[in-house]
């Protein structure tokens, strides 16, 4: 169907489904438009028109949350939107090339629609395939191992018009490459097991009356099954998966203390937004561990006396979304979901997924709640923190997809059972999602304590020369510090870690990292939008030959201000790739320091290339002498 | 009895829920800020204010004061920060003060004096910004928008009209208005609005009224925006 062809009459259709489907809650404005994007191929004026009149948003409003995510569009972008993975890894993988290739192949420039109005093509951050790259989106559709010959088969099923149910099916195939197995991987838990083992520990002495006295009453401990659940994770030294590593038993029971106002409930969202380039460990949890993971949430709902669940599932997964349901589907017939869950009465807990739009922002709890709540995805002004003031300002906790896989796990086998494993501050295990240049990318699960040195081992990586952990935002490790152990009593981590051989050149490793934050701040705050910017600019300084030493401090100079002044986290991590390269890859950054003086980035040959593809002509007369020009 | 905490070793005092830059100004202490104002809730978005407490950096819009906090606002540190702040808020839109009807009545250009920013640093990013003139009584130049966000907070909870909002994300976000044009002119707002009345820069400006108030003799020729009360009175008398 062709999108310019569509009548205003029928654009309202669509509309109003998908409003009435949501129930007219502008809270879901996020998945409103994303679902009339689904049905137009993009957000058409006439819909705006529509959602505005139906749910009585300005205008202004849906505009603005729609301007924020990257994969909402407000103008064309063709029937196939086709979005190059531009993770680190890819580009090893070769994307860039293939990205290229298919350009070429389709008469079509990057970033931009066909002339015909048929396609556009363009490069999106990390989609989470990085131990099966190149990867890339088709209209929100992850296909795998890219190569030239699968370009040129999706060039000739692009170029024929036909449907992506038509597209062979391997293109979509996506593996979990499990490696390495411990405790929470490699059991057999089945739907139920945990909620019943925790119920079964303490007989709740009825859901609702614990958790009214749990607030009043500062929470004592044995006063029936939540207060027993909460325990457990307590016993277990719980910290959060997502990297920072808050105590998750602390979390939970400051938000099943905090006092509900009238008409308020506890809210359980668990954080699959799952976009720190490397990261893919979230992607398996939820593709074969589903079952397990709602169950975490569900006991943890259990525990604080939450009865609203989500899951905010990362745009990039959006083909995770139909099993998803069809999992919840299954919980709510066998009682695991729903009212009186496993007949005690007042356990009532469901869970809705919402799919983010690709910001990786949204990654940030607060930000994560704004997106959730319809609004752009930029993080809140803290305190007051989500525990007490989150989503629609009701007690919220949020945790990882992994905190609430192992969160069943606890629920099973109990909080002892689960801090022997790990170290003395990183109870249990972690999931390394682990790519880049290694024979055997994939997933493996250690328990905490485990040495880099030993992960490289396993996963057959050789002439290794660095690795970052837990993404750009985490630290880059040289040769020296391979002995070091992931836990947070020394390198904690989301998950991530990409390995680098001798081949790569880290200053290049560091300037894609910086291009990613660049292209993910919020814009929220002037020292994380205008700084990300100047940050990108000096890096493609020193990569345009342009470099002195004065750039070095001024990098230096940013990354103090980007430290002590952002809003969230992602200002304050932006400059770190830069700042480990330099002090461990000295010599990649003094190869970029051509002069010894400051130089400008301005470059006049390359000034003069929109002119040269205006008129046509590429010889010699119609380039500066760059190096001349400098001496004069 | 109220509790107090000190600036730059100046004792405050305070009343509880008050935020750092409340009790501040009430004590006559200038903090720069760009995007707070005394009547909206404070944005905590361009982050002039940040001061240092206990040797950690914090909006002081946002903060909430505590007794006994130790607050240190006006030293080197903390302000040569600040003017490189200012030099991103210049660098990042197109700010030509010399053509400028605002000059003079300018936070921006005022707050840069009193930083004592004596040039922009970084290199310009010459952004294209088109100018909506669409409006009988009302220029939009978009090019000096800081992106404060204080014309959509008065127009939403002033004006009840919502005519302004930021769209866009990281380096592309900017303002838009309530029209499927995008034009002001489509919109129903009107010289009257407060929204009309609270931007720190030259984005909304009065039509026909230029240099009514000549070179020289505007708000912050006069006196520095550091002076006590200024901001509230320009933000009044505009």
């Amino acid at each position: 169907m062709a999108l310019g062809e569509m009548h205003g009459e029928a654009i309202a259709g669509i509309v109003d489904r998908v409003i009435a489907r949501y129930r007219r809650d502008s809270t879901c404005m996020v998945q409103i438009l994303r679902e009339v994007q689904e049905a137009c191929d993009w957000i058409p004026p006439e819909a705006i028109d529509r959602i505005q009149s139906v749910l009585g948003v300005a205008r202004a409003e849906i505009e603005s949350v729609a301007g924020f995510y990257s994969f909402l569009y407000l103008r064309p972008r063709g029937q196939y939107r086709i979005l190059f993975s531009d993770n680190i890894t890819d580009r090893m993988q070769g994307s860039e090339a293939l990205l290229e290739q298919l350009c070429r192949s389709l008469w079509v420039e990057p970033g931009k629609v066909s002339e015909d109005g048929l396609l556009s093509i363009d490069r999106t951050s990390c989609t989470g395939m990085c131990d099966q790259g190149p990867g890339m989106l088709v209209n929100n559709r992850a296909i795998t191992r890219l190569t030239a010959a699968r370009i040129e088969q999706i060039a000739e099923l692009v170029r024929n018009r036909r449907p992506l149910s038509e597209w062979p099916a391997a293109f979509f195939d996506v593996a979990d490459h499990i490696r390495r197995a411990d405790i929470l991987l490699d059991q057999t838990m089945q739907p139920g097991d945990a909620l019943r083992a925790a119920r079964e520990r303490v007989p709740s002495d009825g859901l609702i009356a614990s958790n009214m006295r749990s607030w009043r009453e500062g929470l004592p401990s044995g006063i029936g099954g939540p207060a027993a659940m909460l325990d457990e994770i307590k016993r277990a030294n719980l910290r959060g998966r997502g990297g920072a590593g808050f105590m998750t038993g602390l979390k939970w029971e400051a938000c099943r203390n905090a006092p509900l106002k009238a008409g308020q409930q506890r809210i359980i969202v668990c954080n699959a937004d799952e976009g720190e380039p490397g990261t893919f460990k979230d992607r398996v949890l939820l593709s074969s561990y589903a079952d397990q993971v709602f169950e975490g949430m569900t006991a943890a709902a259990y525990a604080i006396g939450a009865q609203r669940g989500f899951l905010y599932l990362r745009g990039e997964y959006r083909y995770l979304l139909e099993a998803l349901n069809a999992t919840l589907s299954a919980r709510r017939k066998a009682n695991l979901l729903g009212r009186d869950i496993l007949g005690i009465p007042g356990a009532d807990f469901d869970i809705d997924i919402h799919l983010g739009a690709g910001a990786y922002v949204c990654g940030e709890e607060s930000a994560l709640i704004e997106s959730l709540e319809g609004k752009r995805g930029t993080p809140r002004n803290r305190p007051p923190f989500p525990v007490t003031n989150g989503y629609l300002d009701q007690p919220t906790i949020v945790n990882n997809v992994e905190t609430f896989a192992a969160v069943a796990l606890i629920a099973l086998k109990g909080g002892d059972w689960y801090a022997s494993f790990g170290t003395r501050h990183s109870a249990g295990t972690k999931l390394l999602s682990v790519s880049g240049d290694c024979a055997r990318p994939g997933i493996y699960e250690y328990p905490y304590g485990v040495t880099v040195r030993q992960v490289l081992e396993d996963c057959g990586a050789s002439q290794t020369q660095a690795v970052q952990i837990s993404g750009p935002s985490g630290i880059c490790l040289s040769e020296a510090e391979f002995d070091r152990i992931i836990g947070f009593e020394d390198i904690p981590t989301a998950g991530a870690l990409t390995i680098f051989d001798r081949s790569r050149d880290m200053f290049e490793v560091a300037r894609a990292y910086v291009h990613f934050f660049q292209h993910e701040s919020c814009g929220f705050c002037t020292p994380c939008r205008v700084g990300t910017s100047l940050l990108k600019k000096l890096m493609d300084k020193l990569h345009d030959r342009h470099g002195s030493p004065y750039d070095l401090g001024e990098i230096e100079k940013l990354n103090q201000l980007l430290q002590s002044m952002s809003h969230c986290g992602l200002g304050h991590t932006a400059c770190n790739p830069v700042i480990d390269t330099i002090v461990r890859f000295k010599p990649a950054y003094e190869k970029r320091m051509v002069h010894d003086q400051f130089v400008p980035a301005f470059d006049l040959d390359r000034a003069l290339s929109t002119a040269r593809q205006m008129t046509g002509r590429d010889d010699s007369q119609a380039h500066l002498d760059v190096e001349q020009g400098r001496s004069a | 009895m109220s509790q107090t905490f000190t600036i730059d070793g100046r004792v405050i005092p305070f009343e509880i829920g008050q935020t750092v830059m409340q009790a501040a100004s009430q004590a006559g202490i200038y903090i720069p800020h760009l995007c707070y104002h005394p009547a909206f809730k404070p944005n905590g978005s361009c982050k002039l204010c940040t001061v240092k407490v206990n040797g950690r950096q914090s909006a002081s819009c946002t903060l909430r004061a505590q007794s006994g906090m130790v607050v240190e606002s006006d030293t080197e540190e903390i302000n040569a920060e600040r003017r490189t702040l200012t030099q991103m808020l210049f660098v990042e839109g197109n700010h030509f003060c010399p053509s400028c009807e605002k000059s003079g009545h300018c936070q921006l250009q005022a707050t840069a004096y009193h930083l004592g920013m004596m040039s922009p640093h970084f290199d310009h990013f010459f952004p294209d910004r088109a100018v909506d003139a669409s409006h009988p009584d009302i220029l939009l130049d978009f090019n000096r928008c800081i992106l404060c966000s204080l014309c959509v907070q008065a127009s939403r909870e002033v004006d009840k009209k919502q005519v302004f909002a930021l769209s866009g994300r990281g380096i592309g976000t900017h303002l838009i208005v309530n029209a499927r044009s995008g034009r002001l002119a489509d919109t129903d707002f009107s010289l009257a609005d407060k929204a009309a009345q609270v931007c720190p820069v030259g984005v909304i400006l009065k039509k026909r009224t230029g240099f009514a108030v000549p070179i020289g003799q505007r708000t912050y020729d006069q006196q520095p925006i550091s002076a006590p009360g200024k901001v509230a009175e320009e933000i009044r008398h505009d």
